[in-house]
Order: structure tokens, then C-alpha cells, then sequence
């Protein structure tokens, strides 16, 4: 067990969890204006064919991350008109919604299955050029991967520190107080859902266009789901979304190092351990989970009549 | 969707009633098909065509209609393992790890007892299939009747868990010599029967009683009764001495059993072994045809015809078109969209 060997896992742990941050965030923000997205899966889908193809297309990677986030946000404007104008069952509109990208993703990465492209430049971390070369190709990140935890942050500021995020928050928890106070729940919802969307986005980007560097039918596996797992785990807060990402980093490093290290134990019972420690915190908070979920999540607002 | 109607005699409005929702869907189900077909057509297919093969293949020959009944069976069995626990107001969004779990006991059954015969051997891997799946169904259950953690977010977690527990068996212990990510085909005494040279099984029937019997326990029995009770208004019925708890419990598990059972049909009747990641979503299927039909058993074998018919015209939507098989998630999805949207235009009239 050397050194550089436990760098090369820290180094891929953090390829593994970015896409994971940016789509919990983005339905931190769903789940704070009261709206469960299960179809997130679907939405990450399409992310990650739209984004490939688009870089595939113009050669440029920026371009596909661009796509890739649009494609995020508009897709979630279907699930919007769904249960936001529609007022349909966000479960089941949700797992509609999965379906949905199942299919559309398939659709638009088919020509581009096989496809090689220029993935997202990877930049040193500064102040470690000094260092020899097997160690600095370790610490060569994209640029989601430095945007990401200071996106926590942005979306923490954002939901806490102005008045849309107020106002998001407020429809989140009462949507007929909200609009008894002047605020537009419908709106709102439609606005959280699309910037969701746009992070979303950006997480099955950075997964299509700079970590796996390519496309293949349903390659999220799951991702969209663990964010949901992870949106409760953090209590609905985006800097404590950090933490669950590392917590599910932290678990696909361990199981690298105990692979490396000749250890013989199932990548596959290590990939569940994340999952019971969710399961785990979910029981030990208990009685104050209450306190901690949006009031109205689920709920449809049906307007004054 | 469907709003009580008073002052008619009652088999009038019954029939008027279900003429208006005959009426209804199928309207859905054209506007899904016009949607899809822009989507065909900006792919570069002739829409006319594809319909006109997805439901020649499927209706037209006494060969697709059977493989409407085979796509139909997995479907029927998730939705009834929703429809069940969503009377008592639970939402089961677990029947995909809940089958994982039924196919992994059922496999476990079927390698180590392969010498039994198969009278023996295929009671034994049902029983153990619903084991398996209510197991995974009890942790959910019992926490909710806790009142610690709500069951919509258990379950969720726990189907991540179980596809990957599936995949520590077969790839640890159970694959064949030439594969790695599929158990060797299982015995015959371990496959459920099947019907006149079709791939239609055992199954099918035993999900139609399943289906008689659930019915008939919800409007007969005094079961059914208290679990409407629980379901209208469970704090009337835990004053009425009904015992809540130990109903949520239970009846979340007997719902796990049902989903565990589609697991075992879909390892011992559709496949005929263990493969990782097999079912793409046939839980959250179940979830969607239980929620559309509100979990009425007619409704239930309904939806899960028309879906299955869009599933098995995919099939050959591949063959012929050139298009990948999961593009006939986009015609599903539509056709579920459509649904969920309740397009105005075909509002219900109330009286």
C-alpha cells in the first residue's frame, strides 16, 4: 500500500462523487419548494445524451455542458406542467418521467454510441507543479469538479440568504401562506424545478463528458436515485448534501483501496454500505426528521378557488 | 378521476359511467399516439407504419397476443403488490427491490434443491420468492408503524440495496461456468410450467386468482373492511380498537410477498435463471398501472393490457424501424403523461 496508490483512490473518488453533488443539489432545491422528483434518473439520462452529443458534434466540451444543463432544466419542465400545472402525482409523474428519459436518452445517444470525444480539460491543482509527474496526473480536475463544492454553497446562498429563496422555501412549506403573502407558488415551483434541472444537468454531464467519456444506454445507474437517498440523508440542506456525497466518495475510495491492497470483499456488499448508513441516520433522527422536511413535499397546491 | 354520480338508478350510471372512462382513455391513448408520432416522425419514420406493426404484431397473430400475455404477467403481479398496501394509504414504491429480493430467494431455492421434483421444487421457490420479498418489505412496514421513518423513503433506499445484493450472489457464488453475470439455466423441475408452446406461464393464472382474491377480501371479508376503515381514516379506526400497527405491518409485508412472487416468475417462467440487473424498472411499472387504476382490480388488468400491448409492438418497433428497443419507453411514458395530465377537454362531466 503506497502512497501514490492511496492518492490514485481519493483522485477517482472524487471523479465518482462530483456528478452526485450536483444532482443532489438540484433536488435539494426541488424538495425545498415541495416537489419530490423520482424521475431524476430520466432527467440525468437525457443530460448525459444531449451533452455527448453536442460535444460530439461541435468538438467543444463547454458547449456540452451548456446542452447538458439546458437539457436538465427542460426536461424538468415536463414534470413541471405535470404536477405544477396539472396537479398529477409527483410520485407517479415522476417514475413517468424516468420512463420518459429511458427512451428519449436512447433516442438522441444512439448515433453517438462508440463515439470518442474531447472530455472536459483537466487543469493541476494549483501550487503542486513542483510535484513529479505520476503524483500531479492524480490532481488534475475538470472544472465541475473545482465548481462543485463552491456550488454548494451558491445554492446554500441562494436558498437562505435571498428573497427568492425565501420565497422558494415559503411555497415549500405552506404554498397557501405563500400566496397569501404575495408570492406565486406555481411559478416558484417551475423556476425550482428548472434550476434543479440546469445542476442536475451538470452532474450526468461532468458523468458523460469528463469522467466516463462516453455514452451508453442507462449508464447513470442509479445515480439519480442514491441523490434522492441523499437529499434526505443531508436534511435537505445543501452544505450537508457535501457530506453525503463524500460519505458515497468515501465508499467507492474504500472499496478501491481494499481492492488495491488485495483485500477480497464484495465490491458489491461495499456499494450497499452507504445506503444502510442512510437508512441508519434516517432512524437515529427519527423523531426530528419531521422538523426537517419541507411541510407541503408531495402535496399538490390547488390554487384559491 | 372518477366522481360519484347519485340519483340515477344505479346499473345506468354504472354503465354510462364506465362508457365515459372507456371513452376517456382511449382519447388519451390517441393523443399519446399523435405525440409519439411527432417523435417518429422526427426520426425519419413513417408514424403509420410503426403503429400499424406495433399492433398487427401485437393483436393480429395468436403469437403476439401471447407475448402481450407474457409481458402483461410481471405487471400485473408489481401492481398488485402497490395496490394492496396503497388501500391502507401506503405508498410501496419498493416492489423493484422487493422482486429483486423474491428472485434471489427463489434462485437460492432452485440450485440448492434442483433434485427435488417439481411439484415440490416450485411450491418451495414461490414460497421463498415471497419470503424474500416480504423480508425486504418488513423493514419499511415495521419502521412506519414505528412512526420513524416514512415508508416512500425506505423502500426507495432498500431498491437500491437489493439489485446489488442480487449481483453479490451471482457474481460471488451462483454464475455459470461461462458466464459471469448470469446463473446456469435452472433445472426443468425449477421452471414454471408453460401453456400450448407459448411463453405464457404458470404465473399468469396464479396473479388472475390473486387478483379474484383480492377483490373479493376487500369487499367480503372484514379484512377488507378495516383495512378501508384504516384507509379513510386511521385514527377513527384505532379508536374503533382496529389494530393499525399491526395491519400496516402486515399487509406491507403480504404486499413484498406479492412483489417477491414476480420476482420468482421472472427467474423460474420468463428468463429460467438469474441475471444482475435484470428487471429495468418492472417495479415502478407496477407502481404507475396500481396509481392509474387507483387500484382497482378491473383497472389493474386494463392498464397492464395496454402497456403490455406498447411493450411487445416495441419489440418489433426495433426490428423493423431501427430504433432502440428503449425508445418504447417514450411512447409509454407519453401515454402516461397524457394520463396524468387529465387533458381538460375530456373532464368528466359531473352531474
Amino acid at each position: 500500500m503506497t502512497l501514490l496508490s492511496i492518492l490514485g483512490v481519493i483522485s477517482s473518488a472524487i471523479f465518482s462523487g462530483t456528478s452526485l453533488l450536483y444532482t443532489t443539489l438540484g433536488e435539494v432545491i426541488h424538495e425545498r419548494s415541495g416537489i419530490v422528483n423520482l424521475g431524476l434518473e430520466g432527467v440525468l439520462l437525457v443530460s448525459a445524451s444531449t451533452g455527448f452529443a453536442v460535444t460530439s458534434l461541435t468538438g467543444n466540451p463547454y458547449l456540452g455542458v451548456l446542452a447538458a444543463a439546458l437539457a436538465g432544466g427542460l426536461t424538468n419542465m415536463v414534470l413541471g406542467y405535470l404536477v405544477v400545472t396539472r396537479n398529477g402525482n409527483q410520485l407517479a409523474s415522476g417514475l413517468a418521467l424516468m420512463f420518459f428519459g429511458f427512451g428519449l436518452s436512447a433516442l438522441i445517444g444512439k448515433p453517438y454510441v462508440g463515439a470518442k470525444i474531447n472530455g472536459l480539460p483537466r487543469i493541476l491543482l494549483p501550487g503542486l507543479s513542483d510535484l513529479p509527474r505520476v503524483y500531479t496526473s492524480l490532481f488534475k480536475f475538470d472544472i465541475l469538479i473545482y465548481m462543485a463544492i463552491p456550488a454548494a454553497f451558491l445554492v446554500w446562498w441562494l436558498l437562505f440568504r435571498t428573497r427568492w429563496g425565501l420565497s422558494l422555501r415559503a411555497v415549500g412549506e405552506n404554498a397557501d401562506t405563500a400566496f397569501a403573502s404575495g408570492r406565486n407558488p406555481r411559478l416558484i415551483r417551475y423556476q425550482a424545478l428548472f434550476v434543479g434541472g440546469l445542476l442536475a444537468g451538470l452532474g450526468a454531464a461532468h458523468l458523460s463528458i469528463a469522467y466516463a467519456m462516453n455514452w451508453t444506454e442507462y449508464m447513470t445507474a442509479g445515480r439519480g436515485f442514491i441523490a434522492v437517498a441523499l437529499v434526505i440523508f443531508s436534511k435537505w440542506h445543501p452544505l450537508r448534501a457535501i457530506v453525503g456525497a463524500l460519505l458515497f466518495s468515501a465508499a467507492v475510495a474504500f472499496q478501491l483501496l481494499l481492492q488495491s491492497s488485495g483485500v477480497h470483499v464484495s465490491p458489491f456488499l461495499l456499494d450497499t454500505i452507504p445506503y444502510f448508513l442512510t437508512l441508519i441516520v434516517l432512524i437515529a433522527w427519527g423523531g426530528t426528521r419531521k422538523h426537517a422536511a419541507p411541510a407541503s413535499l408531495g402535496r399538490v397546491y390547488h390554487g384559491t378557488e | 378521476m372518477s366522481e360519484t354520480t347519485a340519483a340515477h338508478p344505479r346499473s345506468l350510471v354504472l354503465r354510462q359511467k364506465i362508457l365515459n372512462a372507456a371513452i376517456r382513455y382511449a382519447m388519451m391513448v390517441l393523443l399519446a399516439l399523435l405525440l409519439f408520432g411527432i417523435i417518429l416522425l422526427i426520426s425519419g419514420k413513417n408514424p403509420f407504419q410503426s403503429y400499424k406493426d406495433i399492433f398487427t404484431h401485437a393483436l393480429g397473430s395468436a403469437y403476439g397476443f401471447s407475448e402481450v400475455l407474457v409481458a402483461m404477467t410481471p405487471m400485473l403481479i408489481t401492481a398488485l403488490a402497490v395496490a394492496l398496501p396503497s388501500r391502507l394509504i401506503l405508498i410501496n414504491v419498493g416492489v423493484e427491490g422487493q422482486l429483486y429480493m423474491g428472485a434471489c430467494f427463489a434462485t437460492w431455492g432452485a440450485l440448492t434443491f434442483q433434485h427435488l421434483p417439481a411439484w415440490a421444487l416450485l411450491p418451495l421457490m414461490v414460497l421463498l420468492g415471497m419470503i424474500g420479498g416480504s423480508l425486504w418489505a418488513f423493514i419499511p412496514g415495521y419502521l412506519r408503524s414505528l412512526g420513524i421513518v416514512n415508508e416512500t423513503i425506505t423502500t426507495l433506499l432498500l431498491n437500491s440495496v437489493a439489485p446489488k445484493i442480487v449481483s453479490f450472489f451471482v457474481f460471488g457464488f451462483w454464475h455459470s461456468p461461462m458466464d459471469t453475470d448470469k446463473t446456469a439455466y435452472f433445472v426443468p423441475a425449477a421452471r414454471l410450467p408453460t401453456f400450448f408452446g407459448t411463453r405464457v406461464d404458470l404465473s399468469l393464472v396464479i396473479v388472475l386468482v390473486l387478483l379474484v382474491v383480492f377483490w373479493f377480501v376487500m369487499k367480503y371479508t372484514r379484512w377488507g373492511l378495516e383495512i378501508r376503515a384504516i384507509g379513510g381514516n386511521p385514527q377513527a379506526a384505532r379508536r374503533n380498537g382496529i389494530p393499525v400497527n399491526a395491519y400496516l405491518v402486515i399487509i406491507m409485508c403480504i404486499g413484498g410477498a406479492i412483489a417477491g412472487l414476480a420476482g420468482m416468475a421472472q427467474v423460474s417462467g420468463y428468463y429460467g435463471l438469474l441475471l444482475a440487473n435484470f428487471s429495468r424498472g418492472t417495479g415502478y411499472m407496477g407502481f404507475l398501472i396500481s396509481w392509474l387504476s387507483f387500484g382497482d382490480p378491473i383497472g389493474i388488468l386494463l392498464v397492464s393490457f395496454v402497456v403490455a400491448v406498447i411493450v411487445t409492438g416495441g419489440n418489433l418497433l426495433q426490428l423493423t424501424q431501427g430504433l432502440p428497443f428503449a425508445v418504447i419507453n417514450i411512447l409509454l411514458a407519453i401515454t402516461l403523461f397524457v394520463v396524468l395530465a387529465r387533458p381538460t377537454f375530456l373532464k368528466e362531466k359531473k352531474s
